[in-house]
């Protein structure tokens, strides 16, 4: 269940050792997996069927080019086709006369009420007057989250449990136009979109502030439902784009497919923790080899890249080709790991079998590991750094002192290093090729 | 049981004509052919049963099929049915030895932990049980007060601590109020978190240990919280939240939306955890004992 579809579309193409077109059996084949991982991702049933006509018609026929393995070539057309119709992440439309008017709308449990307190914080942020409205007046203390919430990032809340939120949302409105605000963002209460009576306060709600925005709040962690519910609220008031929430967990989040192929709306935001600013924009890119099942290796090359001094991998690239890797690189090595976040949200990055077992590791150890290593290599001299190989039995006794380890800390230390030495060496002589089947 | 049923049924009629109108003619008086098996694949595909579990049943009814030698499609019908049941267990009778006994509930964000608890609290109550609530999600905004406003509602205490106070200490106190008050059941309400978060799992671990601390031998009962919409996700929840605190039963919530909660039927396979309730409607009352005949035929009614 958790193999990557790499994996198993590598399998399918194992004998298949000729280049050349794709004939119809050899895409019929792939198909049948990357059918497999769609309804994993929680793709609808009805979505997969006419993605994969889609994928199939243009895969049959195509040229496998020379760079690529048939398995590989599979999976480009299947992300481009994904990445197509998962479209380009739209800004708000904050157009027209002020107070610009933004209505939250989902099922319950969705994140309507945090993704409204996040939404206006990163207005407020850009220098928008934003005005929030607490339009749940059924759950209890709905109204009281919101408000605290608005209070958090000093936004003013308007609520009254003693009006219907269309008239609630009519009064902020008229307030907010007065006060000078910029946005009106409207909560409203979660609803099944079967509940025909809460379905006609979203369109009461509509006609007395008309919205520039309307979004429908989507859990990425959604099964098949996703369609009918994207389905239901298109029918009843016109979506204008998708926050789809709780993207920080390991679901695949297919659903983005699927109401992306009913709605045809962008995809605007999507929200990524618990906190107030954790609300990003969305790469298709990245998104579409998550739906895969492909981790989030994208994000993590990112990451990598940003937290990359490239002058100082340079030098360390160089003095490693020619065999002259120390444990100052390797102490630098791990300085530069460690400014890529918090080991914990790496991991969650990781793809398939990878990210399980990754799962299973204490991330506070390793950081407790990192601490360790980094103290006893500082307790060593410019010259043991450079050399270990004069690390005598007295020089290790006085660094295990230094670094309140023990000898023992320092011999494993010591021995780690060798390892990773040898494995430069071996990197040396293959000339790096073999790096790229690390993440096969 | 006849009056639960009818619950069942409304809450899941809202939707039979919803989504799918084929099957009925699909296992009409026809021939089984390759068409048949590919609606029925669909069928439970879409009630989010997961394709491994959607296989595996289409191979056991395959089986089924041949050693039967049926041949006509309305057969199937019968055999699809009892399959579904045969997966399902009846959910076990709930008996508390302890007084008081210590429920912890926990779950992903937004599942429904809080509503649930409310609702469960009634129902406890409505059993001649004394129940008190411990409002230890002390993390999301106004999680306390929409405990206390159902607190105040059911007339059940409520013990809360301060917000972004420490969760392991407001369900200790709320344990230690539940033993000094003499209450039968004590619900303890936890904050949501995915279950990929290393150090919110590590705190819920925590809040578990310090239930126990509180009082010998609880929590009692570990219940997951799971919203009936969920699709495949919902298996590493269970899975994780198994692990991390060992949960004895599930709680589907929302099932009264279009959702069919099929992930139900491998997470009682793969973890033998059993759904203990199901909630069907917003009201206190709508949380109703699993019914497994009548989630079979919340399924195939989509039909």
């Amino acid at each position: 269940m958790f193999e990557t579809l790499t994996n198993r579309l590598n399998q399918v193409f194992d004998q298949l050792r000729r280049r050349g077109k794709l004939t119809e059996a050899d895409v019929d084949a792939a198909m049948r997996e990357v059918r497999l991982a769609l309804l994993e991702a929680d793709v609808h049933f009805s979505v997969v069927k006419t993605f994969i006509a889609r994928v199939r018609e243009r895969a049959i026929g195509a040229e496998v080019s020379r760079a690529l393995a048939p398995g590989q070539q599979v999976i480009k057309i299947v992300h481009e086709e994904l990445v197509k119709t998962l479209g380009e992440p739209a800004p708000l439309n904050l157009t027209g006369p002020k107070p610009r008017v933004i209505l939250m709308v989902g099922l319950q449990g969705s994140g309507k009420t945090t993704g409204a307190g996040k939404l206006a914080r990163l207005l407020r942020s850009k220098g928008e007057r934003v005005m929030l409205v607490a339009g749940d007046p059924y759950r209890p203390a709905a109204v009281t989250q919101l408000q605290q919430l608005g209070e958090r990032i000093d936004v003013p809340v308007e609520a009254d449990l003693n009006l219907k939120p269309p008239e609630l949302a009519r009064r902020a409105f008229e307030k907010a136009e007065k006060g000078g605000y910029g946005v009106v963002i409207v909560d409203t209460a979660g609803r099944s979109q079967l509940d025909a009576q809460l379905m006609d306060e979203l369109k009461a709600i509509v006609a007395k502030v008309p919205p520039v925005e309307i979004l429908l709040v989507v859990d990425s962690m959604i099964g098949q439902e996703a369609l009918n519910i994207a389905q239901g609220f298109r029918d009843a008031v016109s979506i204008t784009g998708l926050m789809l929430t709780k993207m920080d967990g390991d679901s695949r989040g297919g659903a983005a497919i699927s109401i992306r192929s009913v709605t045809g709306v962008p995809i605007k935001f999507i929200g990524t923790g618990e906190k107030l600013d954790a609300l990003e924009t969305f790469d298709p890119a990245r998104l579409s080899s998550r739906i895969l099942g492909m981790g989030d290796m994208i994000g993590l090359i990112e990451k990598a890249e940003a937290a990359f001094d490239q002058a100082t991998a340079q030098k360390a690239a160089e003095r490693m080709m020619k065999g002259q890797f120390t444990l100052e690189d390797w102490l630098e090595q791990m300085r530069q790991m460690k400014k890529m976040g918090p080991l914990a949200q790496i991991m969650e990055m990781l793809p398939g079998q990878l990210g399980q077992a990754a799962r299973q590791i204490d991330p506070r150890d390793i950081e407790a590991n990192f601490k360790q290593t980094e103290a006893i290599i500082n307790s060593m001299t410019r010259q043991e750094r450079r050399n270990p190989d004069i690390l005598n039995a007295s020089r290790r006794r006085r660094i295990a002192a230094g670094s309140g380890m023990d000898v023992q800390d320092v011999n494993r230390l010591i021995k780690q290093f060798r390892e990773a030495q040898k494995m430069m060496k071996m990197l040396q002589k293959t000339g790096g090729k073999g790096l790229g089947r690390l993440f096969g | 049981m006849a009056e639960m049923f009818a619950k069942w049924r409304s809450g899941l009629a809202k939707t039979s004509k919803a989504t799918f109108g084929r099957l009925k003619s699909i296992l009409g008086a026809t021939e089984i052919t390759q068409e048949t098996w590919d609606d029925l694949e669909a069928l439970l595909v879409q009630a989010d049963l997961g394709i491994e579990t959607t296989t595996e049943i289409l191979d056991a009814l395959r089986r089924f099929v041949r050693t039967e030698g049926l041949t006509r499609s309305e057969e199937l019908w019968e055999a699809l049915r009892a399959e579904l049941r045969s997966r399902l267990l009846p959910p076990p009778a709930l008996t508390w030895t302890n007084k008081p006994s210590v429920i912890m509930m926990v779950g992903v964000n937004g599942s429904g932990k809080t509503t649930t608890i409310a609702k469960l609290g009634q129902r406890f109550q409505a059993q001649g049980q004394r129940v008190l609530f411990g409002a230890a999600d002390t993390f999301r905004a106004a999680a306390v007060d929409q405990l206390q406003v159902w607190g105040d509602r059911l007339g059940v205490d409520v013990i809360a601590g301060a917000p972004e106070s420490d969760p392991g200490a407001v369900a200790f106190n709320a344990v230690q109020a539940g033993v000094a008050r003499g209450v039968d059941l004590i619900l303890i309400d936890t904050a949501g978190r995915l279950q990929t978060k290393f150090n919110l799992m590590e705190e819920l671990k925590k809040v578990h240990r310090v239930i126990g601390k509180a009082l010998p031998g609880a929590p009692h009962a570990v219940w997951l919280v799971l919203d009936a919409t969920t699709g495949q996700n919902a298996m590493a929840q269970a899975k994780a939240f198994k692990e991390a605190v060992g949960v004895g039963g599930v709680i589907l919530s929302k099932l009264d939306s279009s959702a069919r909660g099929g992930m139900a039927f491998a997470i009682q396979r793969e973890l033998g955890l059993p759904i203990l309730f199901a909630g069907l409607g917003e009201k206190p009352e709508d949380l109703t004992p699993f019914d497994p005949d009548a989630f079979v035929q919340g399924i195939l009614n989509q039909a």
